[in-house]
């Protein structure tokens, strides 16, 4: 199946591995749900991954992002190894995810959800907070622009500015203006900057899921885990998200995307793995996926072998 | 009866709602000269009623001193008091606030600070004595008391994050368990143990001007203003210290442990980094406040750092309004104040205690100042119209 793939019409050179799953298992108890299951995700991919209610696809997320961890196997992401790692160190290795039922912060506005993400790439901690004693030497553009036409006003603005190429600015203040720039501009990207300053539990359903995309996106990841963003939403929505996926492929970002709805993710995907009772029944693009009976037995619900 | 509150509360409401927006909206020299005028009027508390360098009382203001009914307590004792424990409930807040863990030993970083200061600041203490024997020095010898701080900060410290190693991977009724457990070992060990003078305590500890004496011209034993006055200075340094924090990169990453660990997690927040900050932080303000206990009263003994006192402070917390500063300093002070000024009731005190706090519970689940935090939004609402042009 794998030289298929590095021999697909639209690019001959072999492609580069961002992700592989590695015959993993995972049990809970008596369930398996995942078993023995490896797929690889290409660099600048969208892939597909679908299958059955309870198939194992979310269970495959959270053994990928640290959630949970393997029975057996291992998860490999740019070479280093992931599972047995903590989530937060997995975030920064460049894997980033939106949840199943949503999982924002919801007494926190929109955007500082997305601060939050965006703080993932920045160092402040509590000294730093504290007391500003790490300086950086601000560009031009980060300097206290002097504006006034009062005396007094402008003799000031000119204390801070000479001040600051003096002393530096604190790494705190930049790292606090950089990431509210970057998570406006995210904003603005998924689309819903208009409700920046709402609590993200006063936001309508669909903000909510664009919001979950804004705030993995800020974690600067390479590969973005997307499980089921499209759920709840009507037809012309979907639309909207799956331009909303390519736009994020087009930045660069390789991405994952677990769907129920068949036609979306034919729609969108370039590459799809079908799991069945967490084992992989078909890889592929998605007309040799479609075509293939075991995944039209699974979707109807039919034994593989009757098909 | 409950309708008739549920009214009042409501008319209650209207009035107050639009306050804190209507504070906002006014202009920053405003706001400016509204805090200065806030903070002469915290210094001037202990005189409230009085106008300094005269005889002159303005009438009505004495009613609020606690000195002002029969047997009433020194008004400016009370005042270092509900300083303290503001500074307990700022610290505290941290933890049960902002991180969202409930610790109910807290009293075990007060009687930390307090025995900090207490072993290595008095003539009287065990271990001093030992120091002065072991290096031949004089009987007048201790560590002085500006000395007592950092060590005081330095031991507190350590301890949250001793506590906190093993303890912060448990969540909630768990943690709660543990942290009320931890409380208890502190005073047990130090009512049992020679070098922490047992269950008599330790006296003679020293305040800034050294070990308590009769020459002592400011921070003396009668007079308590200036004791007030410094705990004030400390609370309002450590609110602007905590602050800072709150609107960074630590204040929101414990915000986001707080509202889901697990999505935090994911998105590059190391829950048990910050969450061992905040207890080390938290226990720290324990500390401080607990120094500054032992030396306004020379002399601490290890019951006065019991359970209960572990529970007062988690109710200051929880009353005031949990995660909200300005909520718990205002439950501080009640808790702290409205016991003294009604002493006359002192038979049915813990029954008004208990009824206040139903009360409270019943209106305003929340606490009195609700935690509507000041959320982060855009500096420029013309940055904003453009972005919905875009
Ligand atoms: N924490 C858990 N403990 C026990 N069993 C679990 C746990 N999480 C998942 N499972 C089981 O593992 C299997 C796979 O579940 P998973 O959520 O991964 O499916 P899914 O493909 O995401 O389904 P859906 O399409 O409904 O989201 C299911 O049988 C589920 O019951
Ligand atoms: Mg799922």
């Amino acid at each position: 199946m794998l030289p298929k793939q590095m021999t697909s019409p639209e690019d001959a050179a072999p492609r580069e591995v961002l992700l592989e799953v590695d015959q993993v298992t995972l049990r809970f108890g008596g369930v398996v749900a995942l078993d023995n299951l490896s797929f690889q995700i290409y660099k600048g991919e969208i892939i597909g991954l679908i299958g059955p209610n309870g198939a194992g696809k979310t269970t495959c997320f959270n053994a990928m992002t640290g959630v949970y961890r393997p029975t057996s196997g291992e998860v490999r992401f740019d070479g280093e190894q992931v599972s047995g790692r903590k989530p937060h160190r997995i975030n920064r290795m460049g894997i980033a995810r939106t949840f199943q039922n949503i999982r924002l912060f919801p007494e926190m506005t929109a955007l500082e959800n997305v601060l939050v993400g965006a703080d993932s790439r920045h160092h402040t901690s509590v000294i730093g907070a504290l007391f500003r004693l790490y300086r950086v030497k601000p560009g031009p553009e980060e300097l206290p622009v002097v504006d006034s036409t009062n005396g007094l006003v402008r003799f000031w603005q000119q204390v801070r500015r000479s001040s600051a190429q003096v002393f530096g600015i604190s790494r705190h203040t930049l790292e606090e203006r950089a990431g509210e720039r970057k998570a406006l501009e995210l904003l603005r990207f998924v689309g819903i900057a208009d409700r920046a300053n709402d609590l993200a539990r006063n936001l309508p359903y669909g903000y909510q899921r664009r919001l979950e995309i804004a705030r993995a996106l800020a974690t600067e990841p390479k590969l973005l885990c997307l499980d089921e963003p499209a759920a709840g939403f009507n037809p012309a929505e979907k639309e909207e998200l799956l331009d909303l996926i390519r736009k994020i492929r087009d930045r660069g970002f390789t991405v994952l995307l677990i769907e129920h709805d068949m036609r979306l993710v034919m729609g969108v995907t370039d590459r799809i793995v079908v799991l069945e009772f967490g084992k992989k029944i078909a890889e592929g693009s998605p007309a040799e996926v479609r075509d293939n009976p075991k995944v039209i037995a699974a979707y109807l619900g039919e034994p593989a072998d009757a098909a | 009866m409950t309708e008739a509150l549920r009214q009042f509360n409501e008319r209650r409401r209207h009035a107050l709602g639009g306050m804190a927006d209507r504070w906002r909206a006014l202009p920053r020299w405003q706001r400016w000269l509204g805090v200065l005028a806030g903070l002469a009027f915290l210094y001037y508390l202990p005189f409230l009623g009085d106008i300094p360098g005269t005889n002159l009382i303005i009438p009505g203001l004495d009613w609020f001193r606690t000195d002002s009914i029969a047997g009433g307590s020194n008004w400016a004792g009370v005042l270092f008091v509900c300083a303290l424990y503001v500074l307990v409930a700022i610290g505290l807040n941290v933890v049960i606030g902002l991180a969202g863990l409930l610790d109910l030993g807290y009293v075990g970083f007060y009687a930390v600070g307090a025995y900090s200061v207490a072993l290595f600041g008095s003539t009287q203490s065990p271990v001093v004595q030992s120091m002065q024997r072991q290096f031949g020095l004089s009987e007048e010898w201790a560590v002085a008391w500006a000395v007592c701080i950092p060590i005081a900060l330095a031991f507190s410290l350590v301890a949250g994050v001793l506590l906190g190693w093993p303890t912060l991977r448990l969540r909630g009724d768990y943690l709660a368990i543990v942290t009320l457990g931890f409380g208890e070992i502190i005073r047990i060990v130090a009512k049992n143990s020679g070098w922490a003078g047992q269950a008599q305590g330790v006296a003679g500890i020293p305040g800034p001007e050294g070990p308590p004496s009769a020459d002592n011209t400011v921070f003396g034993l009668l007079k308590i203003e200036p004791w007030y006055w410094l705990a004030l200075t400390v609370v309002l340094l450590m609110v602007l210290l905590v602050r800072r924090l709150e609107h960074s990169r630590v204040g929101r990453s414990w915000l986001a442990i707080r509202e889901d660990e697990d999505a935090a997690a994911v998105m590059g927040v190391y829950p048990f980094k910050f969450k061992l900050w905040a207890f080390a932080i938290g226990a720290a303000l324990g500390g401080l406040s607990g120094l500054l206990f032992a030396s306004r009263s020379t002399f601490i003994q290890p019951e006065t750092f019991n359970v209960q006192l572990s529970i007062l402070f988690v109710a200051m917390v929880v009353v005031g309004g949990s995660g909200n500063m300005a909520g718990v300093a205002l439950g501080a002070f009640l808790l702290a104040y409205l016991p003294e000024r009604f002493r006359d009731f002192s038979e049915y005190r813990v029954l008004a205690f208990g009824l206040a706090l139903v009360l409270i519970m019943l209106l305003r689940p929340q606490g009195l100042l609700p935690s509507r935090r000041r959320t982060r939004e855009l500096q420029d609402r013309a940055k904003e119209a453009a972005v919905n042009v875009a």
